[in-house]
């Protein structure tokens, strides 16, 4: 004591009001770690910006495509020489006969339109044009056999090149090394965009047509694969939702504290943080190998909807069962304890009072793991949804399970992958659809949150 | 086909029994439902159980004892002399079986009638033009023993599959009869269903252990046979990764192991500070307005698809670090030779990791109790003193469980470094160089043309267990450490 009484004189007298420079040390400190919070919260909102704006301004163009509108004389003497209608005849000429026809109302519209061009041959002319052209002629004459003599105005895609000079990913500089386009073809688009007859604009069959081949962008689409992503997550819904809530019911409600019910419940929380692509293996070597191919189940095989969606399915199971298991554990005992209070059975007490009062909870659930699922593609890969050109439309219900199709994220990866850049834009697009659905999803789940969630 | 058929008669029989047992049980007391023991349908529910679980329980366990049973029967078929070079009899299995389901294919179509399947030899019809009319397209003509032997597969199949549909007919009207008698007014119904009702749930819950072990079974058959191919010390210990599909591939794991540890590590590098330094602001500095906006917006990061971050890397980010490293780019140093590379991977990674760690570090701190703050603050320490020395040392485990998670994930991901890190696998230490990681080789020496047999196929499995193996421990030590954490403050 004596030593403190010693040691109080020493001390400085000051107001505390007065900052000395320890605490000035310690203040600035201060300020540096709430920025150093601020820089890393910017930071992240900053990357999100950033990914979505991307995403915003090369996946935009997608949706719009450059279309050429032709005026094509149907003549007779070349689509129908026997003058009868007969279907199986027009059927005979092949796309290659409709050629000269195209290359002739090439001809025609130019000379219409009064444009300047040192291009002549029917063959670079043609190039201006996608070279799904002709079969789109084909189909028409086929489905309207009346037309033919007539002269009809069909809407052409123009071809990937032309379309990204239009949208300014394909310059001259680059045509130099091209062999497909040429400055001149590009000249006379200029002409022909003054004139009218080149025109950009909306173009459904991105968002409903189907896949095409490696060498027509301007002709894929993202239908098909939408088609068998839907057909997965009916399989995931019907399947995930069932055994997930089941699952959730007997670990929360019933289950005895045993060696068992540990063991699942360290394997439900272990699979959810198992990689996706594990799943993609279990897929491969149970489903398609070993049910497919040595149990011989027809439906078991590789780029299914089936199989991907059974292997979503597992994947999802862990995100449902723990949020259901969260909404039941959110009913407070007094419902259950009232049930069992009028003699209800403990089952059901659960079925007909504890699971309609966690409805709400258990649906948000479900909606969300249903939008990971949508997204998951590195499984997909491995059961063969990629590098499966998704270019038909199942035939049936039944067919839209078992056959072979592409899904969303695993067609927007096989865009991703091809060589020519007019594929990337198209990824892009895709990718802006895919998150459309997802913002969708989650926005439906936080809805259904708000309307149902009760406080008890 | 026919098995469908088979389900729906037999859920036919359940509904028949249901409306049975009910009515039988109404009856039996006269229409007084306070004399049954159970409510009526509980009558119906366990007659359609009786007649519905055994039957199907039967349609399963037949067709998995048929398979094996067709399959070895027929295997014994195939002479010795048919197996050329090269070839085993379970390539030539599968053979058999297209040409048999070709057969039913051409049957189905009217293109052959059923009789003529069965008696088509090769020396008199053109079996690979009828199959290929039906678009079943073969490799090459077919041998006679493998034509015989797809007939009596076919032969075998369809009257194994006439006595299944007998055998689960029979099985199910047995099970429909014993409900229907044992129907009476004191027949304890409830129970009995309830109890099956518990078992459906149990299996329900054992879905998810059932996962695991076919995780782990189509892991290890496939690694055991590909270590019979090619010898586990090279894969283990070898430092080259040089598959080639004519043979002599040298298939050494550790260039992989680096370039996934590389990328894993760049991408932690990224998103722990971030991550960590976001959760500390929202949780201890930030007003609940500014909670409200930032937390959610930065979930949306983590609700995006890797799909999307994949391609964002190699189409924006990759070339972005080209310019800026890459030959005649800004800094003008030629570190860089292409976009995909170790660090385009990893900050993309680092980028998609950032909620993750946030959001479970939020939740971490958020449990420490307010009473060790309210402690430190009253000593006088700033409130950054408090976190430093007080709730981060607290909820230390917590967040290193939190990062081996994140760990976990970024070992495992595989969209972002198919698309941004490059096919060649190399041993290198400068970060701007293309490397590959375990998942993109899974990926692309399963998806490659390669025959599914080959080591340069299988190795796949043998890496998938590598990669299983890591992420499982992982998350058994850092789940372990946020159970027990979680624990201490409870």
């Amino acid at each position: 004591m004596t030593d403190a009484s010693n040691a109080a004189p020493l001390r400085e007298k000051k107001s505390l009001l007065v900052v000395d420079a320890r605490t000035k040390k310690r203040n600035a400190a201060e300020a540096r770690f709430k920025m150093y919070g601020i820089i890393a919260i910017t930071l992240g909102l900053l990357f999100l910006a950033v990914l979505l704006t991307t995403i915003i301004s090369r996946g935009t163009g997608a949706f719009t495509q450059t279309f050429i509108s032709v005026p094509v004389e149907l003549r007779e003497d070349k689509l129908d020489k026997k003058g009868n209608r007969n279907l199986e005849d027009i059927k005979k000429v092949s796309t290659f006969g409709y050629n000269p026809l195209l290359g002739d109302a090439l001809s025609a519209v130019i000379a219409e339109g009064g444009f300047t061009t040192e291009i002549t041959k029917s063959k670079e002319l043609r190039k201006l044009l996608s070279s799904s052209a002709v079969g789109q002629m084909r189909a028409y004459v086929i489905e309207n056999t009346d037309q033919i003599g007539q002269t009809v105005t069909f809407d052409f895609f123009a071809s990937s090149r032309v379309d990204g000079y239009i949208k300014g990913r394909v310059t001259r500089e680059d045509l130099a090394r091209d062999k497909n386009l040429s400055a001149e073809h590009l000249d006379l688009v200029d002409q022909m965009i003054e004139a009218g007859v080149v025109r950009k604009k909306f173009n459904p069959s991105f968002i409903f047509g189907a896949d095409a081949s490696e060498s027509r962008p301007e002709q894929a689409g993202l239908g098909v694969s939408m088609l068998g992503s839907l057909f997965m997550m009916l399989v995931v819904l019907f399947l995930a939702l069932p055994i997930g809530v089941a699952a959730s019911i007997y670990l929360e409600e019933f289950a005895p504290k045993n060696r068992l019910t540990d063991l699942i419940e360290v394997n439900i929380s272990n699979l959810a943080a198992v990689p996706s692509i594990v799943f993609g293996i279990l897929g491969l070597a149970f489903f398609i190998q070993f049910c497919g191919g040595y149990l011989g189940i027809a439906a078991m095989k590789a780029s299914a909807p089936l199989v991907g969606g059974l292997v979503l399915t597992l994947m999802t199971l862990p995100t449902i069962i723990i949020s259901t298991r969260a909404a039941l554990k959110a009913v407070p005992p007094s419902i259950r304890d009232a049930a069992l209070g009028v003699g209800a059975s403990k089952m059901q007490t659960v079925f007909h009072h504890v699971l309609p009062l966690a409805a709400p909870g258990i649906l948000t659930g479900t909606i969300i793991g249903l939008a990971q699922a949508l997204g998951e593609t590195a499984p997909l890969l491995l059961i063969g949804m990629v590098g499966y050109i998704a270019s038909n439309y199942p035939d049936s219900v039944l067919s839209g399970f078992t056959d072979p199709n592409s899904a969303m994220p695993a067609q927007i990866f096989e865009w991703a992958k091809r060589a020519d850049p007019a594929f990337y834009e198209r990824a892009w697009g895709g990718i802006i659809i895919l998150l459309v659905f997802l913002m969708t999803m989650n926005i439906i789940a936080i809805l259904l949150r708000r309307r149902f969630e009760r406080r008890w | 086909m026919s098995g469908i058929v088979l389900l729906l008669i037999v859920l036919g029989l359940g509904a028949l029994a249901f409306i049975l047992a009910r009515g039988k049980a109404l009856s039996s007391v006269g229409g007084d439902q306070r004399a049954l023991h159970s409510r009526p349908h509980y009558y119906g529910f366990s007659a359609s159980i009786l007649t519905i679980a055994p039957a199907v329980a039967l349609m399963v366990v037949w067709g998995f004892g048929q398979s094996t049973l067709v399959q070895s029967s027929v295997a014994e078929l195939i002479p010795a002399s048919a197996i050329a070079e090269g070839q085993t009899v379970g390539l030539l299995m599968g053979d058999v079986q297209r040409i048999a389901n070709g057969l039913d294919t051409a049957v189905a179509e009217g293109a052959l009638s059923s009789d003529a399947a069965a008696t088509l030899s090769t020396g008199a019809d053109d079996i690979r033009g009828i199959l290929g009319s039906v678009g079943v397209a073969l490799g090459a003509d077919v041998d006679p023993a493998i034509l015989k032997a797809a007939q009596s597969y076919r032969a075998m199949q369809s009257s194994g599959a006439t006595l299944r549909m007998i055998a689960v007919i029979g099985v199910a009207l047995l099970g429909l009869t014993y409900g229907f008698m044992q129907t009476s007014a004191t027949y304890r119904a409830r129970n009995s269903v309830e109890r099956s009702m518990r078992w459906t749930l149990i299996a329900a819950a054992s879905v998810a252990v059932f996962t695991t072990l076919g995780i782990v079974f189509s892991v290890i058959f496939n690694t055991i046979e590909f270590f019979q191919l090619y010898p586990a010390k090279d894969f283990f210990l070898s430092l080259t990764w040089s598959p080639s599909f004519g043979g002599g591939s040298e298939l050494g794991v550790f260039p992989l192991l680096w370039g996934t540890l590389y990328i894993s590590l760049i991408a932690l590098m990224v998103a722990v500070p971030t991550g960590l330094f976001s959760a500390i602001y929202l949780s201890e500095y930030a007003s609940p307005k500014v909670r409200a906006f930032a937390k959610p917006l930065l979930e949306v990061l983590a609700g995006i698809p890797t799909i999307v971050y994949g391609l964002f890397a190699l189409l924006t980010v990759g070339p972005l670090l080209v310019n800026v490293f890459g030959d005649g780019g800004i800094l003008g140093v030629n570190w860089m030779q292409g976009g995909t590379a170790v660090m385009t991977a990893g900050l993309v990674m680092g980028i998609m990791l950032i909620p993750f760690v946030s959001s479970l570090s939020d939740d971490i701190i958020n449990a420490v109790p307010q009473a060790l703050r309210d402690g430190s603050l009253g000593l006088g320490a700033t409130p950054s003193e408090t976190i430093r020395q007080v709730v981060i040392p607290a909820a230390l485990p917590g967040i290193v469980g939190a990062i081996l998670l994140a760990a976990s994930r970024a070992i495992g991901e595989t969209m972002i470094v198919v698309l941004g890190a490059g096919a060649a696998a190399r041993l290198s230490m400068n970060p701007f160089d293309a490397m590959t990681t375990v998942t993109a080789k899974i990926v692309s020496q399963l998806t490659g043309d390669a025959d599914f047999a080959s080591p340069e196929a299988l190795v796949a499995f043998a890496l998938a267990m590598t990669l299983f193996v890591i992420t499982l421990g992982l998350n058994v030590i850092a789940l372990g450490i946020v159970r027990k954490y979680r624990e201490q403050y409870e």
